[in-house]
């Protein structure tokens, strides 16, 4: 561990929040030539870590050190400054200035006192170029894709910072091979001599790109190592300090498979969005949809809800035709969705825990049969309880829980409407392993007692984990279903990757 | 092309049509006389229309503009005709108040983190307010150095007058130009419009600044203040009420995104133009109300703010299929 002297060394960092220690007694030391991952759950701290590093907040106690020297981070001017860049999670540029200036804002070439445009732009190009980079810098940023963006954020934080680069979840919106990109531009920066801080979900990419490791567990220090000295599942139980419930989790595949199938939908497709499809789906099943992003997934469950008018097909449920034109009209049929975007589609930051677990309920009800404030501060009481939604009180903004518990919230709302069937859109993305596994859990207990659930996800593992059929999408159109033991994750990973026309229909 | 130039270029082309229609109907306004007269009618429009600019740029609004104008003119006139002091000094005295109180809006906004809005609104009130704590009359302003600047021009051919007041509008728009294009300032301005966390952790003095925006602001409300007490040679407590609405008005004709991030000065030059066509249209036909100079404006806002959603509704969906899905 003594390898090479600190880079940049924090020693028994505390922070806390009004009534609440986000960073208790925390040290982290990163080396020149480095990768080094910070790992951990949604809370455990790693954000306020960052943000300590990085100058946005103070810490209360504590030291940052960089070569050995202690120093005050005043702002995140000053850390720059001092040799800390950081790229931020949604990445911090001006999409309506030129990539020449969101590489050199605040620090252009100047000439008699005006900024002198034609040098910036070829420093801009030369920049760029040495990451292989080639554009037009005078356009506007938001003409490039994220991964671009990506770099540019990177090259400008390396330019100024030049010492010690931090990473907060980079590759959460790249593709693979835009991944790839990025790991060979931190590779050649590791053998430049920068220190890099790289948080993230994926373990895989932990142990694809970094050296080291540090996980913080609920705002304290869980243990750090070598990567190449630590197994996957040692990893994971120091994350969770417990063990994980996916992996014990037994599949369901054997279920019953049920008597009648309450929900059927014939033939629903629109043009453009999804080819025509068959759906049925009964009480106490569980339907998992896998398949790309893109692949039509997200749309059919649009179609089921109402949000997209479907252009052909009929819907009966308990054998009676009904009509679904509208999310209400979904709502009205015991129908309940939890979209894919739960920032923008779903939750509702700045309302209570309590308001956004009464949504749904009070619109079902209508506006005349308000929910009493007893009622509601029960009802949000027993799914708080019942969910384990974690938070200080039921009056807290919602914005202000980790994401694993805003999906619960958003769960609650819908469970607080007795719904028969419900549709989960990627209930597990981008939250924690723990939280990742309570919501299986209650995946699975809601099909126990008695729900139609159709759940989207792009993890395979867990698919096979919960659901009873699983629904293959490829290219805009239902593709093959699976049922009882051919639920493997190779299968479906067959299905999903087939040839359109050699495709099983 | 740059979609973003895209409104510059409709503004610019509606200017020239508006005018060539006008020259079609009444070929007397081809001259030299009206263009200068365009110049100097709407030179206090257009400075202080610069000063929004900025302002709408950052992403807010100042609507305290015409009381400003009001408050400079009514201060010029109590200065100059009752305690007798020299214009030059009047008008460093008035610009150094407007400034301050531009600036202390924006100390305001930032520190106290209240909507613009509400600031300026407040601040629009008060600047009315302490013009009739000033006096209640229209104060006459005749001093021989006023006399002196109202009849400093440049004869062009044709007869058309460059006036001294026309040429600073010019010189205003310039400055404003460089300003937002070829200084870090202008630089910031666009960065703190364009998304102000980002331009906080990219390490801009969002501070710094917010408060020079308004303070700019507040001196170009002042300059126009001047320019306007010049151009009617009185001070009135009711004069300019409203500008502050003609010069969002010519800012967003002129492309700027009501939202902030994206616009040009010289849209702004154009669209107070494009104004100045229309009365001067209408002084040409002589039995139109002047009031029909109001409804044009207002169909004009309503394309200009279509176009711009369609422009954005174009460059998401663009956006997106080049992305993928």
């Amino acid at each position: 561990m003594t390898d090479k002297p600190g880079l940049l060394v924090v020693e028994g960092i505390s922070k806390s929040f009004v009534g609440f220690k986000a960073l208790d007694g925390v040290d982290f030391t990163v080396r020149p030539g480095e990768i080094h991952a910070l790992l951990g759950e949604n809370g455990a701290g790693k954000s306020t870590l960052i943000k300590v590093l990085t100058g946005v907040h103070q810490p209360d106690a504590g030291v940052i050190k960089i070569d050995g020297q202690p120093v005050v981070m005043r702002d995140t001017q000053h850390a720059q400054y001092l040799g800390i860049g950081t790229v931020y999670q949604e990445v911090n540029l001006l999409p309506n200035m030129s990539v020449a200036d969101n590489l050199f804002i605040g620090r252009q070439p100047m000439r008699f006192g005006f900024v002198n445009r034609k040098r910036m732009e070829q420093q801009a190009r030369d920049l760029l170029a040495q990451y292989d980079l080639h554009l037009d810098v005078s356009s506007d940023l938001s003409r490039y894709s994220v991964a671009v963006q990506q770099i540019v954020a990177i090259a400008r934080a390396v330019d100024m910072s030049g010492r010690v680069l931090v990473l907060d979840e980079p590759t959460a919106s790249l593709d693979r091979h835009e991944t790839e990109v990025l790991f060979a531009i931190l590779r050649q920066l590791r053998a430049r001599g920068f220190g890099i801080v790289f948080i993230t979900h994926f373990l895989d990419q932990v142990y694809e790109i970094c050296d080291r490791v540090t996980v913080l567990r609920n705002g304290k220090l869980a243990g750090s190592a070598l990567i190449a000295e630590l197994p996957k599942i040692e990893l994971v139980t120091l994350m969770l300090g417990r063990t994980l419930a996916v992996a014990t989790h037994k599949p369901r595949h054997d279920r019953p498979i049920p008597a009648e199938r309450q929900f059927s939908f014939k033939g629903l497709g629109r043009s453009r969005s999804i080819a025509p499809f068959d759906l049925d789906i009964g009480q106490g099943e569980v339907i998992g949809m896998a398949g790309l992003l893109g692949s039509g997934r997200t749309e059919t469950a649009k179609i089921l809800f109402g949000i997209d008018a479907a252009d052909a097909g009929h819907i009966r449920i308990d054998g009676n035709p009904v009509l679904i034109r509208t999310p209400r009209d979904a709502v009205a049929c015991g129908f309940g969705l939890c979209p894919e975007d739960r920032k923008s589609d779903g939750i509702i930051g700045d309302l209570s825990v309590r308001e956004n677990i009464c949504l749904a309920l009070q619109a079902q009800k209508g506006w005349f049969n308000r929910l009493s404030s007893r009622e509601q501060t029960g009802l949000a009481d027993t799914f708080v309880k019942a969910l384990d939604i974690r938070t200080t009180d039921i009056e807290k903004p919602v914005k202000f829980l980790s994401g694993g518990n805003q999906q619960k919230v958003i769960l609650a709302r819908w469970l607080a409407t007795n719904p028969r069937f419900l549709i989960l859109d990627e209930p597990t993305r981008g939250i924690d392993v723990g939280a990742h596994a309570e919501i299986i859990a209650l995946i699975n207990r809601l099909c126990d007692d008695g729900m139609a659930l159709l759940v989207i996800s792009s993890e395979i593992e867990e698919i096979v984990a919960y659901s009873t059929r699983v629904i293959v999408l490829r290219d805009r159109a239902h593709r093959g279903e699976i049922s009882g033991d051919d639920i493997t994750t190779s299968n479906i990973m067959q299905m999903i990757a087939a040839e359109s026309e050699g495709a099983p229909a | 092309m740059n979609a973003r130039l895209l409104p510059l270029c409709a503004t610019l082309l509606i200017c020239l049509i508006a005018y060539a229609a006008c020259v079609f109907q009444f070929p007397a306004m081809f001259s030299t006389r009206v263009a200068g007269n365009l110049l100097t009618d709407n030179a206090f429009l257009g400075i202080a229309a610069v000063g929004m600019t900025f302002v709408i740029l950052s992403g807010g609004i100042d609507l305290s503009v015409g009381s400003v104008i009001a408050f400079t003119g009514v201060l010029l006139a109590v200065l100059i005709t009752h305690y007798g002091v020299h214009p030059l000094i009047a008008f460093a005295i008035a610009l150094l108040i407007t400034t301050v109180f531009g600036a202390s809006m924006g100390v305001i906004i930032h520190y106290l983190e209240v909507p613009s809005f509400i600031v300026t609104l407040a601040g629009m009130f008060l600047a009315r307010g302490m013009c009739f704590v000033m006096t209640t009359d229209s104060i006459p302003i005749d001093h021989p150095f006023y006399t002196a600047l109202q009849g400093l021009f440049y004869r062009l051919p044709g007869g058309g007058r460059l006036t001294f007041i026309g040429c600073l509008m010019v010189l205003v728009f310039l400055l404003g130009i460089i300003v937002a294009h070829f200084s870090k300032f202008g630089s910031y301005i666009y960065a703190v419009g364009g998304n102000r966390t980002s331009a906080e952790l990219m390490g801009v003095p969002v501070a710094r600044t917010t408060i020079g925006i308004y303070a700019m602001s507040g001196f170009l409300s002042g300059l126009a203040g001047i320019v306007f007490s010049l151009y009617t040679s009185a001070g009135y407590s009711l004069a300019a009420v409203g500008v502050e609405l003609d010069t969002i008005a010519a800012v967003v004709i002129g492309g700027t995104l009501l939202t902030g991030g994206v616009g040009y000065i010289a849209g702004t030059f154009i669209g107070v133009i494009i104004q100045g066509i229309i009365q001067t249209y209408i002084v040409f036909d002589g039995t139109l109300s002047s009031w029909w100079t109001k409804i044009v404006v207002g169909v004009l806002l309503f394309s200009f703010i279509a176009l711009q959603r369609i422009l954005v509704f174009l460059s998401l969906k663009r956006a997106t299929a080049t992305s993928g899905g």
